[in-house]
């Protein structure tokens, strides 16, 4: 009975220091757990960070260069472009979290039951999947926005949707290798309902490699819907957002008015950067064997 | 026959094997289309319709038929190559996205083509000299790589290439102005050019397609990177290398008969992926650099919403997708003996 009372402790304990072992001996993931930090922080305090009305034009004081007042210059109708970046983190920010977020969730709960009931769900599912890998995913996601209507919960969808073969292919494998595994049979023998084996017993063995997942394909959700309101879909003018604003930025950059685009383009790349390195680092946490 | 050649087998069950896809491609674009925000018949027939004239383009598109007739319908008209009007050209769908494709394709192509020829060979050289300067380059491309927004590195490469060095021409289309395109033959500038001999004009269509294609294999030179390589890491690791530089063979056959074959299986299954992420990277490519090729004319068409366009120019990309996957694992076959006998 003491053996069962401390070893989830223990267990704890030595998890955390594992953590800090890979922190430690692997300084660049905690760099990027502060980068995401400041990204979080842009995105919940932005609007009351930005030292200008993200909005507010100001046509005199249109294109002028980065300077003290306005630290990234200021756009063709004079609104600050420093504030726009900082303001538009919340709404790239939520576009990519909630995309990751449903498709985490259904490709969760289809691929776990594919997994462990198999059968004809298992192949059916598996169908699905590969006709929506067969196509690019960027253009099938053009697709989705252009029939769904030019929104941005649309686009929400649409980068769902893209997203949702990754998971829902992972927690396939990962609930397929272990619906037959000792402690499963055991828990189903004990009197466990199917669905509370499957979610209490077998499911949180794929969390560890999900979340990587998830971090991974952050960077690529938000890399996405920028594309994607690059190219006119979802938020619209004057909206500050980033894919956007490097969209009108394009226009200035052939006559050398390069700080509208580049540096909501730096932005965004940080923050994709950010959750590509964090993924990295936390696949080290998790498996250390596939440690590149 | 089929028996007794088991290559010609695999080779034609993986065809085989392409059809459901290609089904299942067809029907999702199906949907898409009819999956239009409100009515099809009100959008179709204009702003200024009244009832009538909507149930008469409802009647005209088929849209009163049940939904299963309807599909039949779109399937005959596809197998006819009728992909609809675009209502922004005016002509049919199909017409245009043939005009345009040979540029996407020509910029696509070159694209992986220069990111392979600098992508292997940093793959092999960071696998081969791991903790030197190659392998540090190689991790800093590939982390990058996968982190630049392809919009973005091609505007920064304007910025830096035309407006402050002037090495660049300037971004707009495949060819200057002050030549004539060549004469059309495969629709492939830089081919047809050549074809005629018109070195001058061939050489100003490399100038466009240069800045373009850089800046989309920036964007696939990080996967195959990776791939390469890990592939070559752990191909060096096996117990064949060991063998093989055991029993004296030169450091250069071991390196590139032994390992790097065996690793290049790994790499081309990638290489699908690749091209699945150069399709979508193409739209976006185009769109900066107003490349005539269908990403932009399908971003032209969304702009005014013009569905059909968009959804041929989905269901092109996706047929072109499948048909390159189906290729790539022909390829596979060609490579590596063992996998026709496997996949029986």
């Amino acid at each position: 009975m003491t053996d069962t009372a401390i070893s989830p402790d223990v267990k704890q304990q030595g998890r955390f220091d594992h953590i800090f072992y890979v922190l430690r001996s692997n300084p660049v993931t905690l760099i990027a757990f502060v980068m995401l930090g400041l990204i979080l922080f842009c995105a919940i305090f932005g609007p009351t960070l930005a030292p200008y009305d993200p909005l507010l034009t100001n046509a005199p004081n249109a294109l002028q260069p980065p300077s003290l007042e306005h630290w990234f210059g200021t756009d063709n109708v004079g609104r600050d472009v420093f504030s726009r970046v900082i303001v538009a983190t919340r709404l790239d920010l939520t576009i990519s979290v909630a995309a990751v977020a449903i498709s985490f969730v259904v490709g969760s709960i289809l691929g776990s039951a594919a997994g462990y009931w198999g059968g004809w769900l298992d192949i059916v599912l598996n169908r699905i999947l590969d006709t929506i890998m067969a196509f690019p995913l960027f253009v099938l996601a053009m697709g989705i926005v252009a029939a769904l209507g030019n929104t941005v919960e649309n686009i929400i969808y649409a980068t769902a949707i893209i997203n949702m073969p990754f998971y829902a292919r992972l927690v396939r494998a990962e609930v397929n290798i272990r619906r037959d595994a000792g402690y499963a049979r055991a828990a189903k023998l004990a009197g466990n309902s199917d669905l509370r084996v499957l979610a209490m017993h077998i499911f949180p063995n794929a969390l560890p490699p999900m979340m990587v997942q998830v971090s991974l394909n952050l960077g690529w959700a938000i890399l996405n819907a920028a594309g994607l309101s690059f190219i006119g879909l979802g938020v619209r003018p004057p909206t500050p957002e980033w894919g956007i604003m490097v969209a009108e930025g394009a226009n200035f950059i052939v006559s050398g008015e390069w700080w509208l685009a580049v540096f909501p383009g730096l932005w965004l790349m940080m923050a994709v950067f950010t959750f590509n390195l964090l993924g990295d680092g936390l696949r080290d946490m998790v498996d250390p064997r596939k440690r590149t | 026959m089929l028996s007794t050649r088991p290559r010609l087998r695999a080779t034609l069950l993986r065809i085989l094997q392409a059809f459901p896809v290609v089904v299942g491609v067809v029907v999702i674009s199906f949907v898409l289309t009819r999956a239009l925000p409100g009515d099809p018949a009100v959008y179709f027939a204009g702003a200024s319709a009244d009832q009538e004239s909507i149930e008469q383009v409802r009647v005209a598109m088929g849209l009163d038929k049940p939904i299963l007739q309807q599909f039949v319908i779109y399937i005959g008209d596809l197998l006819q190559g009728d992909l609809g009007q675009s209502l922004s050209t005016g002509r049919p769908v199909a017409v245009d996205l043939a005009n345009r494709l040979p540029a996407s394709l020509e910029l696509t192509l070159t694209a992986l083509l220069l990111a392979i020829v600098i992508a292997v060979p940093l793959g092999v050289l960071a696998a081969t000299r791991p903790g030197s300067w190659v392998d540090h380059l190689c991790r800093v491309v590939v982390t990058a790589g996968v982190s630049l927004p392809t919009f973005f590195t091609g505007i920064l490469l304007i910025y830096i290439l035309y407006y402050l060095l002037g090495v660049a021409p300037s971004p707009l289309g495949r060819l200057d102005f002050i030549y004539l395109s060549p004469e059309h033959i495969t629709g492939f500038y830089l081919i047809d050019a050549a074809l005629v001999g018109d070195w001058e004009t061939w050489w100003g269509a490399a100038k466009q397609l240069m800045l373009p294609a850089v800046t989309m294999a920036l964007f696939t030179l990080a996967p195959i990177a990776r791939m390469t390589r890990a592939a070559m890491l752990s191909a060096l690791s096996a117990d064949f290398i060991r063998t093989a530089k055991a029993a004296g063979l030169s450091n250069r056959k071991v390196l590139y008969s032994y390992a790097f074959r065996n690793a290049l299986l790994p790499v081309v299954t990638t290489l699908g992926m690749v091209f699945s992420f150069a399709l979508g990277a193409n739209v976006l490519v185009e769109k900066v650099f107003a490349w005539p090729g269908i990403g932009s004319y399908a971003v032209e068409a969304l702009v005014v919403s013009d569905y059909a366009a968009v959804q041929g120019f989905v269901l092109t990309m996706a047929l072109l997708f499948v048909a390159l996957n189906l290729c790539i694992d022909l390829l596979y076959t060609a490579i590596d003996p063992r996998i026709g006998f496997l996949s029986q």
